[in-house]
């Protein structure tokens, strides 16, 4: 049974459709991505599961029950725009803020030091919100979105703003939460995270699901019998009926060569045409990154929809 | 701790903790203060460079001395000059300006200068001249000792008032006092409600726009939020409040003691006294000493008269006022500050808002003249005007009945008022994006639920 499920959510603002019939399932202790172009519809489902908006139409279930207003504090939301108070210090906003969730003021406190350490944000704790910088902010509302350690996390864009050294800390975080039985939903653009934390995700383009699923699976599935071969030195290879060649380059005396096959082979087949060509250093089936599936999948649904619209 | 409570204490601390809050508690009433003592101060001082004036007398020399100085006016009599050639050389010679009296046109002087002159130097010249003329004429009578009959009729008269309460007892009262509480109660109910009605409006709006209130309302609900905050503002409010009875009272007592010892106007009666029985100093000197005296027992009469005004009915019903009409504004402005995305778009529902306590301070003005007009009874009793008016009616004594019935429609309307913008706010708070119209704010308000 997944944990959370959202089943045919329609929203509309006015005359804009936001979300037509989009529905997600979350299984627990899972990190689940929501992907999608600017204006796709990822933050109002958010807000929808968040239950700060009502969809129009649709259900949502928590453990396989009804989503009620007092499960919203089994969830912990960290919205895209900062919500922080910029007067107030970080410390008191902090304690403030756990205090809301239900936290008593020294058990709070317990866990406020220990994540202040753990993100090394310690000597923030007397300056105000206004001081720091957006990605200091950032830390901050991470750790008052997970303090009272909801099962569920949603997170609206949690690496925008960062520096890579940071964004690699909040990903540590995630899959450490994770590890502790959180299940975590959060929408990015930030592909290279999708890959290195999503277990599954779910693709919205305007308005609509376009592609969901596994995150393995779906490359598995978008990889076009790609190959990338990579010799020791600058060596050419010609064509022939088992392949094409679709690019060749040299770098760092190393040559890498991506070969396409006109169907399913057995990669042995191809090895046995180039052992001897050269010094093979590897061999691996060219997966897409979900970068490439991203653009490919939402342009050829944009030309779609253009399409249909011309006739 | 209750989650409310949490949020009270937050609103209150922040605010009451901040450079502002402070500096605008001690220096408030300071500024008050000096407004009250500097500007009676300033305007008695006047000008140190005095005016010259000359005066010019047609042929005959009755005006002579006659024209006294003032702090700001100099007199001089140039006996013997001719007025055209004055009317060209004045300025050069060093004077404001030159007063040409001709016989003929005895009540119908010339007063020549470059710069319009003001009301209160004419009023001295005209009143100074008309007493000379009247006396000149009471001379042609030849009424026998007619300068200790004019000393004698000269009398000062001024009313003073006394309260008379159900048990016949009396109460030594001034309209004056009445009128400065009157005004100043009004002015402040004014100011606080729309200081601490704003601000509240000014946190809502920030809470929305910073998204605090996507992250808080998963863990309070909206009107809890908005009561939180209403209610820490008030405390602010009535902290502020309290400081500043306290800091008056405290300064009352301070002049009390100081300006005004009963044994120091006794002193000064005794030495007047003496110094009419001695006879030994000039009578000026007597006069003087006794005029100070007069002075400072006007003081203690009116210091007396403002005690003995109802204090208690007064602040109470204030605190009473403040926090109701606080809570009835402030739930609008928290409404308001729900259903905008920034303060620039409060502008088209704050007008109506704002009209009702306009017109009430208006009304509560106009009160110090009449404050048993109907308008004035009908003001402090519709709930929406009757804070600012019912305050500024108070001094001067209302009926139980009106209070009561005043205090009673005030209670049920802001608990109606409160609930209403509660409904509003709930919708509002997390709405964005859109600009909102009047009659989106009804749709929100009947939303079930």
């Amino acid at each position: 049974m997944p944990l959370f499920e959202a089943t045919n959510i329609t929203k509309q603002f006015g005359t804009v459709t936001a979300l037509d019939n989009v529905s997600i399932s979350v299984p627990g202790k899972c990190i689940y991505g929501l992907l999608g172009p600017n204006g796709a519809g990822k933050t109002t489902l958010l807000r929808i599961i968040n239950q700060i908006t009502g969809p129009d139409s649709g259900s949502l279930f928590l453990n396989g029950k009804k989503l009620t207003p007092e499960d919203v504090r089994m969830i912990g939301y960290l919205p895209e725009e900062r919500g922080l108070y910029k007067k107030m210090k970080v410390g008191e906003q902090a304690l403030y803020f756990a205090q809301l969730k239900g936290l008593s003021k020294t058990e709070a406190m317990r866990r406020l030091k220990y994540w202040f350490k753990k993100l090394d944000i310690v000597d923030w704790w007397g300056k105000k919100v206004e001081e720091l910088s957006k990605g200091m902010q950032q830390k901050v509302q991470f750790i008052t979105t997970v303090l009272h350690e909801p099962s569920l996390i949603i997170f609206d864009e949690p690496f925008t703003g960062f520096d890579p050294v940071n964004v690699n800390t909040i990903k540590n975080e995630i899959l450490f939460l994770r590890e502790k039985g959180a299940t975590i939903i959060f929408s990015t653009h930030n592909m290279s995270s999708v890959e290195e934390l999503c277990d599954n995700i779910t693709l919205i383009n305007k308005a609509k699901t376009i592609l969901e699923g596994g995150v393995s699976d779906i490359r598995n599935k978008w990889a076009a019998n790609e190959y990338d071969l990579v010799f020791s030195g600058n060596i050419a290879i010609p064509e022939n009926g088992q392949f094409k060649i679709l690019s060749r380059q040299f770098e760092n005396e190393k040559t890498t060569i991506r070969l396409k096959t006109p169907g399913r082979v057995v990669a042995n087949d191809i090895l046995r045409d180039v052992i001897d060509k050269g010094t093979i250093l590897s061999f691996n089936p060219a997966l897409p990154s979900m970068n490439e599936i991203f653009i490919r999948v939402v342009q050829s649904r944009n030309y779609e929809t253009d399409q249909t619209s011309k006739d | 701790m209750n989650k409310t409570a949490i949020i009270i204490k937050r609103e209150y601390l922040t605010r009451v903790r901040k450079k502002s809050f402070i500096i605008m508690t001690i220096l408030a009433p300071l500024i008050i203060a000096s407004f009250v003592i500097l500007v009676p101060l300033i305007m008695l001082s006047g000008d140190k460079d005095y005016k010259k004036i000359a005066i010019v007398e047609d042929h005959t020399a009755i005006f002579k001395n006659i024209i006294p100085d003032t702090k700001n006016e100099k007199f001089i009599y140039l006996e013997g000059a001719n007025i055209n050639d004055l009317i060209d050389t004045f300025e050069e010679a060093g004077y404001f300006g030159v007063l040409y009296l001709s016989p003929e046109a005895l009540n119908n002087p010339i007063l020549y200068s470059k710069k319009q002159p003001d009301i209160g130097l004419l009023d001295h010249i005209s009143g100074s001249m008309k007493k000379e003329i009247e006396k000149q004429k009471l001379l042609t009578y030849n009424i026998q000792n007619l300068d200790s009959i004019l000393t004698q009729i000269r009398t000062n008269v001024s009313v003073s008032t006394k309260l008379v309460d159900e048990r016949g007892k009396t109460t030594e009262t001034s309209t004056g006092i009445s009128m400065a509480l009157a005004y100043i109660g009004g002015l402040l109910m004014y100011m606080l409600v729309f200081i601490f009605g704003s601000q509240v409006m000014r946190g809502v709006i920030e809470e929305k726009t910073s998204r605090v209130v996507e992250v808080i309302v998963s863990s309070v609900k909206p009107s809890e939020l908005m009561m939180g905050k209403i209610i820490g503002i008030a405390l602010v409010g009535l902290t502020q409040f309290l400081i500043w009875v306290f800091l008056t009272i405290g300064a009352v007592a301070v002049v009390k003691s100081t300006v005004l010892k009963k044994s120091d106007i006794t002193d000064i009666t005794q030495t007047v006294t003496q110094d009419v029985m001695s006879a030994n100093q000039p009578a000026m000197a007597s006069a003087q000493t006794r005029e100070i005296s007069s002075q400072a027992e006007e003081f203690a009469k009116i210091f007396d008269s403002a005690m003995n005004q109802n204090w208690p009915l007064i602040i109470l019903s204030f605190i009473f006022y403040f926090v109701t009409g606080y809570l009835l504004y402030a739930a609008i402005f928290a409404a308001i500050g729900s259903a905008v995305d920034n303060e620039t778009e409060t502008q088209q529902f704050m007008l109506p808002v704002t009209i009702p306590i306009i017109l009430a301070l208006l009304v509560a003005m106009g009160t110090m003249q009449n404050p048993e007009s109907s308008v004035a009874f009908w003001f402090s009793i519709i709930p929406l005007t009757s804070p600012i008016v019912m305050v500024a009616r108070i001094p001067f004594g209302v009926p139980a009945w009106q209070i009561i019935l005043s205090m009673a429609l005030m209670v049920i309307t802001f608990i109606a008022f409160v609930w209403m913008a509660a409904k509003v706010y709930r919708t509002g708070i997390l709405m964005y994006g859109k600009k909102t119209s009047w009659k989106e704010l009804w749709k929100w308000l009947r939303y079930s639920g």
